[in-house]
């Protein structure tokens, strides 16, 4: 018995875990972190390792087998939803692999590691006269993150999605085997992976063809609406005359009004119509003010949003928006680069949410059902007492990934505050807002998601995508490493899970 | 054991996980399945592992009738003695569930010893499970919580711990070191925004009341389960079970040394 308390007291960690039988090897607790989804509406514990190297990111592959465990990659952690998130399991964050390793000022290629933010990229290349060819929300993604999600930004009708700008990329596969993939060479794990949300192998190298451009201002001009048909019929009959095209919408407010929108149209300048561009190009004209008015720090701006931004408040911010808008109706001006696209960035754009945090919806429509479409989402909402806070509208096209959640139509991305007490609300709403979506054809997008189930994601991606993935995953993932909680929400054993 | 239904997480539909040491009998099944009905993925440990695993199959057909949401029982047969193997089932365990939310150490035992009896073996038994036990799990589930700010952790202590009585010199002095422990948890932890409460009952009808003879209000380990349940949900620090123990404890505790030496409780 003395032997016994005296053994127990100096426990060797090395030992227990090999002590135990049914136990895998013992993980270092040291990694634990606990992650926060965009938008703080969900959040998980896993295992974290930075790796800098292949070879490292090869020895984290070693420990996951040995110690039972599955591996999710994350990169910026900017999606919403659990796509980025691996409860309990290990976390690959690629964020220190961050190189850009070769550019070529004449032809705009640029091959690039995967954890290289598309802030790093657009900072590098804009002295040369090149722009991202697609740009998110925030600058804070990174080109492998984009490249998992395949994501879009306010020109995808013309300018296609993430994977249509990259050439090739280098896939490491949890065997340790590292392939080139373009569209020649493996040709289906090309357009498998892009989209693939980081469930075939790691990116670890990319290769883009970067944008022209002979500014760095952009030239943007307004436009208000007074209600969802007119914005929608708006946006179709112009939207070919520009660039970028996104309409900011107001759901908040009841009745015919709903969808009343302020548009903003921009395209890029022509070589001789900005004078100087050597100027226009140089990084310190992109940045933005760190003061609004000159007197808030952005940092405290959401303080004072905090106050307004629930049922109440937020109707008097849409309509406040929505007048200030027309007051400034067929404005138009030039704009840095950054500031149209990354506005959102000098914002703590999640704060005036609250402890609940946000999640975002964003229905994927064809052009002829659209305005059908979202008006009875709107109406829906109303109707549930949840109305979204902010609608964001978009034009797109179907791509050729395997993942898709490309149409020929329109996206609007929808924000829902969330609170403890609304949460089941939102969960059961969502559901009846999935079978609104797939009535019209509709498609989603993983990168956004919280809410779907199997049967709905089986039902707008089509079972055979589905099983042609999961074939493909299969074959490159045999002892399947690769999960994440999205992957086990919505596709694990057939999606019946 | 089937663990898909504890892995599958929804973002807005989070599940809560809970372990409880000393789940096979008495006030820890009562606690299971309190948890359990309130929707909680338990891991059930003990010895007994026939017992254990008849009562969460009992727990779970009843809980997959059930329209409410409840949980599921996960057994898993352990004897606490074994400190070595704590590490590795912890982390097994968690890993299973697809998380931890809540601890509760309830294993403890109190063998019977005659008022002339000084047997170590027996002493050294208590204090391996009513105390070293509870360090050994406790602190897996500190560590835990405090690297991700959040979490509960409960102890079932005793009123035995509050004085040092003449029939129970080493199961006072191990459930006044577990509440002291716990007291001690609960200042490094709270500062990390985990919760930690210490549970003193006072005396439950189980199997480890049956050698007892003296007895004042004892109540069924349902009864307690509900009490210690409330409490949890409450994020209380620490409570008597029931409550009335609370008054009379102080007294206790304050009768004054030369009067408590010639008392026989
Ligand atoms: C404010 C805001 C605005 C946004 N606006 C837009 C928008 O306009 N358009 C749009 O399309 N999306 C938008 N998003 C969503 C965002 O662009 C996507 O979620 C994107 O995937 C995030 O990139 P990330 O680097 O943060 O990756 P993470 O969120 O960390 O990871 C995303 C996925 O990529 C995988 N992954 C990451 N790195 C690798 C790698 N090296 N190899 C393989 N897989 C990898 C991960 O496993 C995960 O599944 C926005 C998000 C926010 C927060
Ligand atoms: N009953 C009371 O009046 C009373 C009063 C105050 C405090 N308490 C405390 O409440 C707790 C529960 O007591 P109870 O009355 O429910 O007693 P019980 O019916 O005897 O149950 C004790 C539980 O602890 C487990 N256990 C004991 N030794 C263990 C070991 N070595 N490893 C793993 N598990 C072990 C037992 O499972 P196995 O036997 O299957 O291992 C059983 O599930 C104890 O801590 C006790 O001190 C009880």
């Amino acid at each position: 018995m003395i032997d016994e308390l005296t053994q127990t007291i100096n426990i060797d960690q090395e030992k227990i875990s090999l002590n135990w039988e049914r136990g895998p090897m013992a993980m270092p607790t040291e990694r634990l972190e606990e992650l926060v989804a965009w938008g703080r509406a969900s959040r998980t514990v896993g295992y974290v390792f930075r790796p800098s190297t292949v070879d490292d990111l090869r020895a984290v592959f070693g420990l996951a087998e040995a110690s039972g465990r599955t591996v999710t990659f994350r990169a910026g952690g900017n999606s919403y939803g659990d796509a980025g998130a691996n409860g309990e399991n290990i976390i690959l964050s690629v964020t220190r692999m961050n190189r850009i390793l070769e550019w070529y000022p004449q032809t705009g290629r640029i091959t690039v590691e995967p954890g290289v933010t598309l802030q790093q990229l657009w900072e590098y290349i804009l002295g040369d006269g090149w722009w991202i060819p697609i740009a998110t929300g925030t600058m804070k993604t990174t080109v492998g993150g984009c490249a998992a999600m395949n994501t879009h930004g306010k020109n995808g009708w013309q300018a296609g999605t993430f994977g249509d700008h990259v050439e090739s990329f280098e896939l490491l596969l949890p065997s340790g085997e590292l392939i080139t993939c373009d569209r020649q060479q493996n040709r289906d794990i090309f357009h498998a992976a892009i989209g693939g949300f980081g469930m075939l192998g790691c990116f670890t190298r990319l290769t883009m063809q970067m944008k022209r451009v002979y500014s760095g201002l952009i030239q943007v001009e307004t436009y208000v609406t007074r209600n969802l048909a007119e914005t929608m019929s708006y946006f179709e009959a112009h939207v070919a005359e520009y660039d970028y095209f996104v309409g900011w919408l107001d759901a908040m407010v009841r009745g015919r009004a709903v969808g009343r929108a302020d548009i903003h149209k921009a395209r890029h300048l022509a070589p001789g119509e900005d004078p100087m561009p050597a100027q226009t190009l140089r990084l310190e004209n992109q940045r933005l003010p760190a003061n609004v008015m000159g007197i808030i720090p952005n940092s405290l701006i959401w303080r004072f949003q905090r106050p307004f931004w629930n049922d109440f408040g937020m109707y008097f911010v849409n309509m406040a928006k929505y007048w200030a808008a027309r007051w400034h109706n067929h404005n138009s001006y030039r704009q840095p680069h950054a500031l149209f696209h990354f506005l959102l960035d000098y914002f703590d754009w999640d704060k005036p949410f609250g402890p609940g945090g946000l999640i975002q919806y964003q229905p994927f429509i064809p052009v002829a059902n659209a305005e059908a479409a979202f008006g009875e989402i709107f109406r829906h909402c109303h109707k549930r007492g949840l109305p979204n806070y902010l609608s964001v509208l978009k034009r797109h096209r179907p791509d050729p990934f395997l993942i898709s959640y490309g149409v020929d139509g329109y996206s609007m991305a929808m924000d829902f505050r969330i609170t403890a007490r609304n949460r089941p609300r939102v969960v059961q709403m969502t559901r009846e807002l999935d079978e609104i979506v797939l009535k019209y054809g509709g498609r989603f997008y993983l990168a956004k998601d919280s809410t779907l189930r199997p049967a709905i994601a089986a039902a707008y991606l089509g079972d055979e995508t589905i099983a042609r993935f999961t074939a493909l995953k299969q074959r490159l993932d045999p002892d399947c490493l690769l999960e994440s909680n999205l992957w086990r929400r919505l596709f694990k054993d057939g999606g019946s899970g | 054991m089937n663990e898909s239904s504890a892995q599958i997480e929804r973002p807005l539909e989070p599940k809560k996980r809970a372990i409880i040491v000393g789940a096979s009998a008495g006030i820890g099944a009562a606690l299971l399945r309190v948890l359990v009905e309130d929707g909680y993925h338990a891991a059930a440990i003990a010895r007994r592992q026939e017992a254990l695993q008849e009562l969460c199959t009992e727990i779970n057909t009843r809980a997959a009738r059930s329209q409410t949401g409840a949980g599921r029982a996960y057994p898993y047969p352990h004897d606490v003695s074994n400190s070595g193997e704590v590490p590795g089932l912890f982390q097994q365990i968690v890993h299973d569930l697809g998380g931890l939310d809540l601890i509760i150490y309830n294993a403890g035992v109190m063998p019977p010893v005659a008022l002339n009896e000084y047997s170590f073996e027996k002493d050294a038994s208590m204090v391996q499970v009513n105390l070293l036990g509870g360090i050994a799990w406790l602190n897996q589930a500190a560590e835990r919580f405090e690297r991700t700010g959040q979490g509960h952790i409960v102890g079932i202590s005793s009123v035995a711990g509050d004085r040092g009585r003449i029939i129970s010199p080493v199961y006072n002095s191990s459930k006044a070191g577990f509440t002291t422990y716990l007291e001690a948890l609960r200042n490094r932890l709270t500062r990390h925004g985990v919760n930690v409460t210490t549970i003193k009952p006072g005396q439950v009808e189980t199997a480890m009341l049956a050698h007892v003879k003296k007895r004042l209000w004892v109540i069924t380990p349902e009864a307690a389960a509900a009490d210690m349940l409330k409490a949890i949900k409450s994020k209380k620090q620490t409570v008597y079970v029931p409550r009335r123990w609370g008054p009379f404890m102080l007294i206790i505790r304050h009768i004054p040394s030369f009067i408590f030496r010639r008392l026989s409780i």
